[in-house]
């Protein structure tokens, strides 16, 4: 059973096509960089599969579980336990403490466990950070914050969107690290991004145009 | 968690709370002032009325029949009297706490230096005691109360309690001009009955038909007219109730109303309700309301209780836009972290039950400042307008609290649609 299958998804906004008829399926463990330029559906696409949104057309099928018409509940439901996500702003809710804001996910999933929130600072190479507010942080080391939040409740897929899009050259390669370390461990990775240096090392490559896949390759450099 | 995330918010949005702290604030001080002057206004306007004098007279029941028959209410009609002693069944009613003065009157005319003027008897401070059914009730009263507009023009109150209820007078200030009179001079008084001589110990000036009178003590006047222990009228003051219209329907004839009817407006402090029990503990007696005064009294509260209501309600209606206007400001700054929240799987309710405990501390913090400034401005009120303190009522608390707490419920309401509204997908990602 594959982890997620797009099968005809169309996303319409006014007379908007999005996403146009999108075939997609994901297996367990892979890495997948979703590249286009902006207007392509490659944010639509994400809003989709992370169950963020739904389809004006099409089915989404999660671990075999058509989520195509389910309730905003259910979707809240379902992304909370099956996706992390990371995210290009961070998003790291500033009075609260890196730490804290790894437990922030794990409040809303189910309950609060510093010693595993730590264990997941720890695992994008933070523990020593742990305290420490994000203003006091690096960008880099925020993604690695947003990567830890991501992880914490062990989702089945990781769902990035331009995760390097505000990194320096330095921190850019740390987070790419930390992605192919998850990647190695078995965590399914979906990657929205422009940057061609995170599509060379992922496992498979996906372009879209106007809210159309136009290529869909495995990497032969990952 | 969600304590660290609420005390986050009052750290990160120290400014936004502070401002909704005080628009809260703002709104229950002007509410406390409000309903405590308008809780207090009662007796307040009612002790300033009575500085028009009493607002009950009570008569013997011959006397106002015959009042009615013919409309009139000159003195050579009045032939009946009160028995001085049935005096202290006012304090047996069920409001005597609301009466607050009272004095036995009682008149003749005699003759003075030549020419026929007229005495009136009454109390002025008098230390009144009354037993019955071994209960004692003591009142210290007179018509020094019940005639505060009265100018002392020269000398002072006859106050029984410093000189003591002898033969002592004080007199018009018309009557005194046109006679020499001082205050220390004897006067002479002569009725077919007897004659008196009385110390004058004060000229007053009333601006009416009094001036040209004499006021003495009440024995001199019951010895003079051959009276003793008789009284032609009492007058009372007390404290009542805005006339509505159960009170119209009462004074019309109590025995209309019904079972609960009657209850509500026998333990209301109405006047006509007050009348009815005077004349229930004094059954010869006939009570009635001196109109003009009950009349104006009702209309006053009534006008001063609505204008103070429209002041909270607008002081509301503007505190709840500021509410509104603060909180949704506040919530789309952190669209954001909503949004965020939403990402990692809070359901609405948690991040609207985030939020409004949030904004419902703020609220207490703001409504306790509110409470005592408000306290402040009664104070203020109270002084300025009826020349004394207004008390702080564990009611307007209350009911400052639950208008708090609603008007921060309904000014988030707006904020709340927006929470719930908010699509995480548009906010984190930017659009499509």
């Amino acid at each position: 059973m594959s982890l997620l299958e797009l099968k005809n998804v169309s996303k319409v906004y006014g007379n908007l096509r999005a996403l146009d008829s999108v075939n997609l399926t994901v297996e367990k463990g892979e890495w997948i960089a979703i590249m286009g330029p902006s207007g392509s559906g490659k944010s639509t696409m994400m809003n989709i599969i992370g169950c963020l949104d739904t389809p004006s057309s099409g089915h989404v099928i999660l671990e075999g579980r058509d989520i195509t018409k389910e309730s905003n509940r259910a979707l809240t439901e379902l992304h909370r336990d099956k996706i992390g996500f990371v995210f290009q702003q961070f998003y790291l809710i500033n009075y609260l403490t890196a730490l804290e804001n790894v437990m922030v996910a794990q409040y809303y999933h189910s309950m609060t466990d510093e010693k595993e929130a730590m264990a997941a600072l720890e695992r994008v190479g933070l523990k020593d950070r742990a305290k420490h507010l994000p203003s006091q942080l690096s960008g880099g080391e925020q993604q690695r914050v947003c990567i830890a939040r991501a992880l914490i409740n062990s989702p089945s897929l990781i769902l990035a969107d331009e995760p390097t899009g505000n990194l320096d050259e330095a921190n850019e390669n740390m987070v790419i690290d930390i992605l192919k370390k998850l990647h190695s461990e078995g965590t399914s990775l979906v990657v929205v991004t422009h940057d061609p240096e995170v599509g060379e090392v992922a496992q498979r490559v996906v372009k879209l145009s106007h809210g159309k896949i136009v290529s869909d390759e495995m990497n032969t450099h990952s | 968690m969600f304590f660290r995330m609420v005390k986050g918010t009052f750290v990160k949005q120290w400014k936004k709370m502070l401002m909704l702290a005080l628009t809260i604030a703002l709104g229950a001080s002007i509410a406390t002032a409000m309903l405590s002057v308008m809780l207090d206004v009662g007796d307040r306007i009612n002790e300033e009325l009575k500085a028009y004098g009493s607002n009950i007279i009570v008569v013997p029941q011959s006397e106002a029949v015959r009042s009615k028959l013919y409309d009139i209410e000159g003195e050579s009609v009045e032939t009946d009297y009160l028995r001085e002693q049935r005096i202290g069944e006012l304090l047996t009613i069920f409001w005597a706490n609301n009466i607050t003065d009272f004095a036995p009157i009682s008149d003749t005319y005699a003759d003075f230096d030549g020419s026929e003027v007229k005495l009136i008897g009454t109390w002025y401070n008098h230390h009144f005691e009354f037993s019955k059914k071994g209960s004692v009730y003591e009142r210290d009263t007179g018509i020094i109360n019940l005639r505060t507009w009265w100018d002392i023009v020269e000398g002072q109150w006859l106050d029984e309690q410093s000189i003591g209820s002898g033969e002592y007078a004080m007199v018009g200030s018309l009557l005194a001009r046109e006679h020499g009179i001082k205050v220390g001079d004897r006067i002479s008084v002569t009725t077919e009955n007897s004659s008196e001589i009385l110390t004058v110990v004060g000229l007053y000036d009333s601006g009416d038909i009094d001036d040209s009178h004499i006021y003495t003590t009440l024995p001199v006047v019951q010895r003079l007219s051959n009276t003793e222990n008789l009284i032609k009228k009492i007058e009372v003051s007390a404290i009542t109730s805005p006339t509505d219209e159960l009170a119209i329907k009462a004074a019309k004839n109590p025995s209309l109303l019904s079972g609960d009817e009657y209850d509500l407006w026998y333990c209301t402090a109405y006047v006509s309700s007050i009348c009815f029990q005077i004349q229930e503990a004094i059954a010869e007696a006939s009570a009635t309301a001196v109109r003009q005064i009950a009349d104006s009294e009702g209309k006053i509260l009534e006008k001063t209780e609505l204008l103070m209501s429209l002041i909270t309600f607008m002081s509301l209606v503007g505190a709840t836009l500021g509410v509104s206007n603060l909180v949704t400001s506040s919530v789309m700054e952190r669209s954001g972290e909503i949004a965020l929240l939403k990402a990692v799987g809070a359901q609405n309710i948690q991040i609207t039950t985030l939020l409004l405990t949030e904004f419902l501390i703020t609220a207490v913090f703001g409504a306790l400042g509110g409470y005592f400034m408000g306290y402040g401005f009664a104070e203020i009120i109270g002084r300025s307008v009826f020349s004394s303190s207004v008390e702080m009522s564990g009611m307007v608390a209350f009911v400052v609290t639950v208008l708090i707490f609603s008007i921060t419920i309904l000014g988030s309401i707006p904020a709340i649609r927006i929470v719930l509204k908010l699509r995480p997908s548009e906010v984190l990602h930017g659009g499509h």
